[in-house]
């Protein structure tokens, strides 16, 4: 006789095989969705409400200093070959600009994520490894080595194309000029300071000597190890305004982190008075359609201005209580098809 | 001479190889000699081709050494064959010995590499083929590529895509062109060449177009055709493990052979059937016999077999009764004709314990050997002729018709010494003789057993259990009929029964069909025991117990155009030769002798047993039993030899060998005596009509096609109610002139147009009076082969193909397997519908290679059909629930999961494409490139791979219960052009809504590249994953560990990811970017919006849709949610409502108060 226990081809009689496991089948009926629909609705209008509170609490100035306008105060650095303009912004507050104040420069139409300038610049170089000082990489053409042949640190057309245009800001009391202190500390990633950016060891106790045989990016005016010459720690890849210009913004108007303005008298912010902001304008943009402005900005929470978020989440938030009102009328109309049996 | 061990590889074309009993053939061999004195060597193929019964060999004519050891030295002629081929059951050649005399062999002298030789002590023989050029290496072609239906369209969909990320390389490449010529003097930002030149912009734009295409290829779903792969991987997975469609009996699951097509199981619309074997259960059962014009009903083996279905109708019976309230035996009888469905249940139930029953009594591995087939109960008249001829005279119609039932066949006896040794399993048979013993005479004894209990019964009760059964003979219909005379012919049948047993219990017959194997079984009822069958020889013990040793001269085999086979032997007594032949009805009557042709030599006495036969012949087909006919053919010494030496010619022959055996078998099978003709009953599996009713509410079209004749092929149509006596208004066509068949065709078309013109009135008829549709009459087509082939002609085929259109069901009868894939072949190109065929045996593999779904029905017929098949099932029945359910399942998974995929990858890609506005189209990508890959390949691949195996919308007892549900699969409803179209709509929605919130929350911030895109690239997570979410119908743990494990491995992975590549993967710089935008508030106020914002719309329109427009499947789902007592009530419902939802106004009105399925 067939002997039971040999029936070898007998599938495994469990729910996973006969597909018979335990399952959640969510019907949308009605008393989820339209209470569902509700419940995010206004939860959306309660963060929408917090948002543009918030937002609204974040104070803004903005000046556009590209100097197109004749009247500008900057017009006349616009002119080419005038080396070493400087321009003056003057302004007013009527109020308190409550601290920390966040010192931005921004640039409109131009493209940090174009791809190929993206790509253009020495990894190794950057982490401090001098043996690609010599021989930049490919991703740098080219602006890897200058026309006689000597390797550019760093190399590459992100690099090259840094931002040298340089503010100092003035309170003017009673007619003097008194210097707000701008702090260039801890502007840039801590992760790209401390981790991804290495200067090279410096070589017999001198630093400039670890860029021996190498020139500095053909735009640059100094070399990377001179560029702040009131820090030495500020110098080579690890200052802050090459680490802050390195890290490529997403669209093509953007605006950096230049300073904070953190210390002294200003701990709280900028009193209410007159100042001046002097611009070293150095930078073109006029040629690519360009605009160069000056931000400042205190931040919340939700970091800068931000109008739009808490619209939307308002403008989300009244759409599904409208829906969820549409639903209980369709449903209302249509009887409940699914509870009426 | 010496032998040497070598291995397989080694052999070669030539080399001398000898094989040992239980031995596996290395290669194609030509058999030159074996160890039987005979000549012979019994080998299985079951590696092969499935067939479990022995195959004899026979070493090449002359060459056989019986007694003597195998001198390959001696061998010194040579072998010509044919090329090397796949056909396993063709072979010819010959051997040209060095006197040029030339021998000719066929199939049956090859053995066949991978076969095993059983029986044999050793055969030894020359290789003819080895290593790739074996038989069964060319049959290893590998399952046949077949592209199902959704894959096709998917493949356009695809060059949608293509077109589509054309379009959007070109905006590319364009917007980057026009980008530069926005430029007088180039900014600093654009990289020059080493002459500080740039690059014109309309190259920078061709060079950009390509660029593009890299960046946005995902577009292109080249994974889905991996996923797909996977996801039908676990499709089939959870079919072969379906416990339903498992058969205990054979032991065996449902095969997929075919791992491409499954979602096609979902889209048949038309089903062609064969019925032998696949409606039937080809369990051959001999029911009566005519000899020489009287007709013997044997009503007590009709008892019986009646009583082994009746044992289960009792059981069921009271099963009911316990479940249900207590009924009178009118209700009962009712309702086993309304056929309620708990009634069904429990009818199915029965049926497999029946099923079970008889399995359980056939442990011998045999083909054909249940007791059901094995066990006749003689009729006790034709008992006494036989046993008054076997006295008296010796000779006589009766005793060969007896002789021709014994021998007249290719049946293999096994004896207890020649039984078969295998080294392992279940299989093992050793000592069968005892066992066999103990289940002959425990199965008649049981018979006998439970049939006195039903008179029991029957006397005490009034209610008449064979009254259900209309088929069963009468003869226990009226009570009256005192239980005297019953119990006496029980108690003499019981005696019969143990004559005969004490006779035959050391055989056991291995037969190649089953009509075989019932006939010579029945012939072993009456005493007539072949016990031995050699080549040359073949005995038979009589009733007396003498042994009766025929020599055989020839045997003419069976083919399908002779439709009969004869065996020439030579008598040992009277030693006159004799032919012996069978073979269906037509094919032996006209060759009678001189019956009707020659009017004027009018033998009476055989003229009148021929018309008394045919008479007899037309009601066995009537009631659905298989024919056969019986002759005897007496030959002369003198015309035996002239036609021998013609024989032989031809059997050596090499070119057109076939055509020219078969000539020399017509030429001498005339004149022939006939002896009788028997019928074979031929069950109808279980549950056939109940499957084939479902199907058709499924909206499949069930055609049956079958070589059998017309009457016994309407009879089971009915039966198994492919036809329905009320109901279906049949048309039967048979002609020989096609004038008539076009004539019939045309008026049939137009009666049939009339009657199904002005629909608009129908329906409005049917939405009144719903009861009425009942009535009305479909349309039932028969037609025959002939007929067949001259409708198909190029003139008629589209009024046919007009015609059957029409039809509710079409049988065709005495249909040659060419024609049947012919008839599937113009069905599937001329209505352009998906098509399924489904057969058991070798006549079926055309039509199953024909159809856009094969499915083989391994049974009693060998493997050929399950070779040739994309699915193997065992029953008939199991066809409901694969198509049903595991064909519906996995269409709308599929559909559902390829949908998705092109959503996907679009929504993704377009994030990518937005950006390119804000980038000077210069192809930057703001998400790291590995974490894009891995997005892809990681992160949201295994949702809907899981998606795709496991999404259950409705379960399976509702679609078996609602067959109604499959037809959004044949109606391709999951997958159309407009659901790709609105996926990729709704792709571009949310990857809108994806990159133009994040975009406005950022702009003009200090935000870089990176942290820009970890929020997209987060949210289209997000998205892509709850958009899976609301598609998916219903949730298992499985559901929530992939879904919410990819969110956390999506996390996991790219936090790791951006914490410790600092800077691997230049230029993109992903370093703690990820961390630092999660630790920023912001991050999730935009990845909160943003998917809710994406997804809000398809939400909302899946709820609309399911309110005010709710699929059957959705009803269906509401369903399950009741209690099953409700459940019941309502599915009846729906049923009634079927009709009066034909028409979309109507169902306008009334879908307020339910849900009518819309079709």
């Amino acid at each position: 006789m067939k002997n039971e226990g040999e029936t070898t081809e007998r599938p495994d009689n469990t729910a996973f095989t006969q597909q018979r496991l335990p399952a959640w089948q969510p019907i949308l009926s009605a008393g989820i969705i339209i209470p569902g629909f509700l419940l995010i609705g206004l939860a959306f209008i309660g963060i929408g409400v917090g948002l543009f509170l918030t937002s609204q609490t974040i104070q803004v100035l903005e000046w556009d200093y590209t100097g197109i306008a004749k009247d500008s105060p900057c017009f006349s650095c616009t002119i080419p070959n005038t080396p070493n303009c400087t321009c003056e912004i003057t302004f007013a507050l009527s109020e308190l600009f409550k601290g920390p104040i966040f010192f931005y420069y921004g640039l409109s139409n131009y493209y940090q994520n174009f791809r190929r300038y993206g790509v253009s610049k020495d990894y190794n170089q950057l982490t401090g490894d001098t043996q690609y000082f010599k021989s930049p990489q490919n991703f740098c053409f080219p602006f890897d080595f200058d026309s006689k042949k000597n390797p550019i640190v760093p190399c590459g057309a992100i690099a090259n194309s840094m931002f040298n245009d340089t503010f100092e800001l003035y309170q003017i009391i009673n007619g003097t000029k008194k210097q707000v202190p701008l702090d260039g500390k801890g502007i840039s990633w801590w992760t790209d300071y401390n981790l991804k950016y290495r200067n090279p060891v410096p070589v017999d106790g001198s630093f400039p000597k670890a860029f021996d045989g190498t020139v500095k990016p053909i735009n640059w005016p100094k070399p990377a190890y001179e560029l702040d010459l009131t820090d030495q720690n500020n110098n080579g890849f690890l200052n802050q305004d090459f680490l802050v210009w390195m890290r490529r913004s997403a669209l093509p108007d953007f605006r950096k982190l230049y300073r904070r303005i953190t210390e002294g008298d200003y701990s709280g912010g900028l009193p209410a008075g007159n100042y001046s902001l002097t611009v070293h304008y150095n930078y073109p943009v006029m040629s690519f359609d360009g605009k160069k402005k000056v931000v400042f900005s205190n931040v919340s929470w939700m970091g800068g201005k931000n109008d739009f978020l808490g619209i939307a989440y308002l403008v989300v938030g009244s759409l599904c209580v409208v829906m969820s009102v549409v639903m209980l009328i369709v449903y209302a109309k249509f009887k409940f098809s699914d509870d009426d049996v | 001479m010496r032998l040497v061990k070598r291995r397989w590889k080694d052999v070669r074309v030539g080399d001398f190889v000898r094989v040992l009993s239980n031995q596996i053939i290395p290669a194609d061999i030509l058999l030159l000699h074996t160890s039987d004195p005979n000549g012979v060597c019994h080998m299985e193929t079951a590696n092969l081709d499935g067939e479990t019964n022995l195959k004899q060999r026979r070493v090449v004519p002359g060459f056989s050494t019986p007694g003597k050891p195998f001198q390959p030295q001696t061998f010194s002629s040579t072998v010509v064959c044919e090329n090397p081929n796949n056909n396993l059951n063709v072979f010819k050649g010959y051997v040209e010995r060095p006197d040029k005399r030339r021998t000719g062999f066929g199939i049956d002298s090859l053995l066949l590499r991978g076969c095993t030789v059983r029986n044999t002590d050793d055969a030894a023989g020359i290789v003819v083929y080895a290593g790739q050029e074996t038989k069964s290496m060319l049959n290893n072609s590998g399952p046949r590529y077949k592209r199902s239906k959704i894959e096709r369209k998917m493949n356009t969909d695809v060059l949608f895509c293509m077109l589509l990320l054309f379009f959007m390389c070109l905006i590319g490449a364009l917007g980057h062109s026009i980008w530069l010529e926005t430029f007088t003097t180039m900014p600093s930002y654009i990289v020059p060449d080493r002459n500080g030149n740039y690059t014109p912009s309309v190259l920078a734009g061709f060079y950009m177009f390509f660029t593009m295409i890299i960046l946005l290829q995902v577009m292109i779903p080249v994974s889905l055709y991996v996923s797909i792969e996977l996801v039908k991987m676990g499709q089939i997975f959870f079919i072969t493990q379906d416990v339903e469609l498992y058969d205990e009996e054979l032991d065996s699951r449902v095969q997929c052979r075919a791992l491409n097509i499954t979602e096609d199981l979902g889209q048949i619309q038309y089903v062609f059937s064969d019925k032998t074997g696949t409606l039937t259960e080809n369990k051959m059962v001999f029911r009566r016999c005519t000899i020489v014009g009287t007709e013997y009903r044997h009503d007590e083996n009709a008892a019986r077999l009646a009583v082994v279905s009746g044992a289960n109708e009792e059981e069921e019976d009271t099963l009911y009764q316990q479940t249900k309230l207590p009924k009178l035996p009118l209700e009962e009888l009712q309702d086993s004709h309304t056929g309620d469905k708990n009634h069904a249940n429990t009818q199915v139930t029965a049926a497999n314990r029946h099923r079970s029953r008889v399995a359980a009594g056939a442990q011998c591995d045999m083909a054909f050997s249940t007791p059901l087939e094995t066990v006749v109960v003689p009729d006790r008249k034709l008992t006494l002729e036989v046993d008054r001829q076997m006295a008296s005279i010796l000779s006589g119609p009766y005793l060969d018709f007896f002789l021709a039932l014994a021998i007249c066949n290719t049946v293999v006896v096994s004896t207890v010494t020649a039984q078969r040794q295998r080294d392992k399993g279940r299989s093992n048979s050793d000592g069968s003789f005892h066992i066999m013993g103990q289940w002959f005479r425990k199965g008649s004894l049981r018979n006998v057993f439970s049939s006195m209990k039903f008179f029991k019964r029957d006397g005490e009760t009034l209610a008449d259990p064979f009254a259900k059964d209309e088929d069963e003979p009468d003869m226990f219909h009226s009570s009256d009929v005192s239980d005297s005379t019953t119990g006496q012919k029980v108690l003499s049948s019981e005696g019969e029964v143990k004559r005969s047993l004490s006779r035959t219990e050391e055989v056991c017959y291995e037969a190649h069909s089953p009509d075989e194997a019932a006939l010579i079984h029945a012939a072993k009822a009456y005493g007539f025991t072949m016990v031995e069958r050699t080549p040359y020889h073949v005995t038979v013990k009589l009733p007396d117990d003498t042994l009766l040793k025929f020599e055989v001269l020839d045997v003419l085999t069976f083919d399908s155009t002779r439709r009969r086979m004869s065996i020439i032997v030579r008598h040992p007594h009277t030693n006159e030769i004799i032919m012996y032949t069978k073979g269906a009805d037509s094919a032996i009557m006209e060759r009678l002798g001189n019956v009707f042709s020659d009017m004027s030599q009018v033998d009476n006495v055989a003229k009148q047993i021929a018309v008394k036969t045919q008479k007899d012949l037309d009601m066995y087909a009537r009631d659905g039993l298989r024919t056969l006919c019986f002759a005897k053919k007496v030959i002369s010494e003198k015309e035996f030899k002239a036609w021998f030496a013609i024989r032989q010619e031809a059997l050596s022959a090499i070119d057109e060998k076939e055509e020219r055996l078969m000539d020399t078998a017509t030429n001498i099978e005339n004149n022939f005596t006939l002896l009788g003709a028997t019928g074979i009953e031929d069950r109808l599996q279980e549950n056939v009509p109940e499957t084939i009713q479902a199907l058709r509410r499924a909206g499949m079209q069930v055609w049956v096609l079958t070589g059998d004749k017309p009457e016994t092929a309407i009879n089971i149509a009915y039966s198994c109610k492919l036809l329905d006596h009320e109901q279906d208004l049949v048309f039967t066509f048979s002609t020989n002139r096609k004038s008539v068949c076009k004539m019939r065709l045309e008026d049939t078309l137009g009666e049939v147009r009339r009657s199904s013109l002005s629909p608009g009135a129908e329906v409005q008829f049917r939405g009144n009076n719903s009861g009425f549709t009942l009535m009305e009459h479909s349309i039932g087509l028969v037609i025959d082969g002939p007929t067949l082939s001259m409708a198909m002609s190029d003139d008629l085929v589209e009024q046919f193909v007009e015609l059957c259109k029409h039809c509710r069901a079409v049988l065709c009868c005495r249909v040659t397997p060419l024609q049947k894939s012919s008839v599937v072949k113009l069905i599937r190109q001329k209505l352009r519908v998906m098509t399924l065929a489904i057969g058991d045996g070798a006549n079926d593999v055309n039509m199953i290679q024909a159809a856009d779904v094969g499915i083989g029905v391994s049974g009693q017929e060998g493997m050929q059909a399950v070779m040739a098949s994309d699915f193997a099932i065992t029953r008939f029945k199991h066809l409901q629930r694969l198509l049903l359910v595991h064909g519906h399942w996995c269409y709308s998974r599929l559909a559902n999961m390829v949908i998705y995929f092109f959503y996907k990858n679009v929504a993704y890609v377009n994030l990518l494409f937005w950006y390119q506005f804000y980038c000077g189209f210069s192809a930057t990508a703001m998400i790291d490139y590995w974490l894009m890959i891995l997005f892809n390949l990681l992160f949201t691949s295994a949702p809907p791979i899981m998606f795709g195996i496991m999404d259950r919308e409705v379960s399976d007892s509702t679609l078996l219960s609602l067959p109604e549900l499959y037809k959004t699969g044949q109606h391709s409803e999951g997958y159309r052009r407009s659901t790709f179209w609105i996926a990729i709509l709704d792709a571009f929605y949310q990857s809108l809504v994806c990159f133009f919130i994040p975009y406005w929350t950022y702009n003009g911030s200090d935000i870089g590249i990176f942290s820009f895109g970890t929020p997209m690239n987060t949210v289209s997570l997000f998205t892509i994953i709850l958009h899976l979410a609301i598609e998916i119908k219903s949730w298992t743990v499985v559901h929530w560990v992939i879904m919410i494990g990819s969110v956390l491995a999506y996390f996991i992975v790219t936090l790791a990811y951006s914490a410790i590549c600092t800077s691997c993967n230049p230029p993109s710089n992903p370093y703690w970017i990820m961390h630092k935008q999660m630790a920023d508030p912001m991050f999730y106020l935009v990845c909160t919006l943003t998917t809710v914002v994406a997804l809000l719309p398809r939400y909302t329109l899946h709820v609309l849709r399911g309110t005010l427009a709710p699929s059957p499947h959705l009803g269906a789902r509401q369903l399950e949610r009741l209690p099953p007592s409700r459940r019941e009530q309502r599915i009846r419902e729906w049923r009634g409502l079927r009709d009066t939802c034909i028409s979309p106004s109507l169902r306008s009105q009334e879908h307020s108060s339910s849900p009518c399925p819309t079709a």
